[in-house]
């Protein structure tokens, strides 16, 4: 599944912001930690305010930090503020309604449901908790 | 801070249950309560079921069937085997139940119980834990997940073979 930049740079700022809470950081400072465009960033950080994970302090000192609920709020919760992965395509077309077309809709729609209930189950905390199980399984650099 | 000094925030009740709740092998005596619990989850009430899981786990040999306490009353269970070489799986360890009263939920309990078959399993020499789950159901997928676990290499397949 490839989720969109938008989706992903929320992604990074939620669990960036909510690994310390209680810390202050701007669009700046998130964008040049994970090298991503601080102008897309600032307009994903304001959906974020808008949807109450995220408060913005203007002036020095300031910036944004996560008020969300760690426990309650899903990695699904996130990737919904940006699209809308529950809905089949838009684009219909008269081969779907064939046997073979059918039958393939139905795979796509197993995998979907996968990735929807693998989402929801994954709380902010559960991600923060166990994110370095991940790393573990990485393979370990050479040099 | 001493432990009786402790506000009463969720994270000092977490504290206290925790502190206070007992892991022990299941006794013939505790299923009335296991199949009550299990049937408020789930909605159907399996005395064969149990019994025969008694049976068959009960005595540690074939598996492990661990109950909590909390201040000598019941709050949860948990069942699990070890499976060896379903499709080429070198043995590990399976949890196929587990349920926590509602009054002790987000207490730790189902982590205490969770932790205590896994220590039974390394025991064994068992490297591996595994669980098969509905994909609706959130809450004990959210709770595996808060314990580490994740999508492993095998995958769950059926087939309808009523006419």
């Amino acid at each position: 599944m490839k989720l969109n930049k938008a989706t992903r740079f929320a992604l990074f700022s939620i669990l960036e912001l909510a690994s310390t809470p209680e810390r202050h950081l701007s669009a700046t400072e998130i964008a040049n930690k994970y090298d991503i465009s601080s102008h897309h960033l600032v307009k994903v950080l304001h959906s974020l305010v808008r949807a109450r994970l995220v408060g913005s302090v203007r002036g020095a000192g300031g910036g944004y930090r996560f008020i969300g609920n760690t426990k309650r709020i899903t990695l699904l919760d996130i990737v919904e503020i940006f699209e809308d992965i529950r809905q089949p395509p838009v684009e219909h077309e008269a081969a779907d309604e064939t046997e073979i077309g059918q039958a393939l809709s139905q795979i796509m729609l197993e995998i979907d449901e996968i990735t929807i209930a693998t989402l929801n189950s994954i709380s902010i905390e559960t991600f923060l908790k166990t994110m370095h199980y991940y790393q573990e399984e990485l393979p370990q650099s050479t040099s | 801070m001493k432990k009786d000094k402790l506000p009463n925030t969720a994270e000092s009740k977490l504290f206290k249950a925790e502190e206070n709740t007992l892991i022990r092998d299941a006794v013939q005596n505790d299923l009335t309560e296991i199949i009550k619990l299990d049937a408020q989850n789930t909605g159907i009430e399996k005395n064969d079921y149990w019994q025969a899981a008694f049976e068959r786990f009960g005595n540690g040999e074939s598996g492990f069937f661990l109950v909590a306490e909390t201040e000598h009353h019941f709050c949860g269970y948990i069942l699990g085997e070890v499976r060896a070489w379903e499709f080429g799986s070198p043995p590990c360890g399976w949890v196929f139940a587990l349920g926590v009263h509602n009054e002790a939920r987000e207490m730790g309990v189902g982590s205490k119980l969770f932790d205590s078959i896994c220590l039974h399993f390394k025991e064994t020499g068992i490297e591996k834990v595994r669980t098969m789950l509905a994909r609706s159901d959130h809450l004990n997928m959210s709770f595996f997940r808060s314990q580490g676990m994740r999508g492993g290499p095998f995958i769950q397949l059926e087939k309808n073979v009523a006419d």
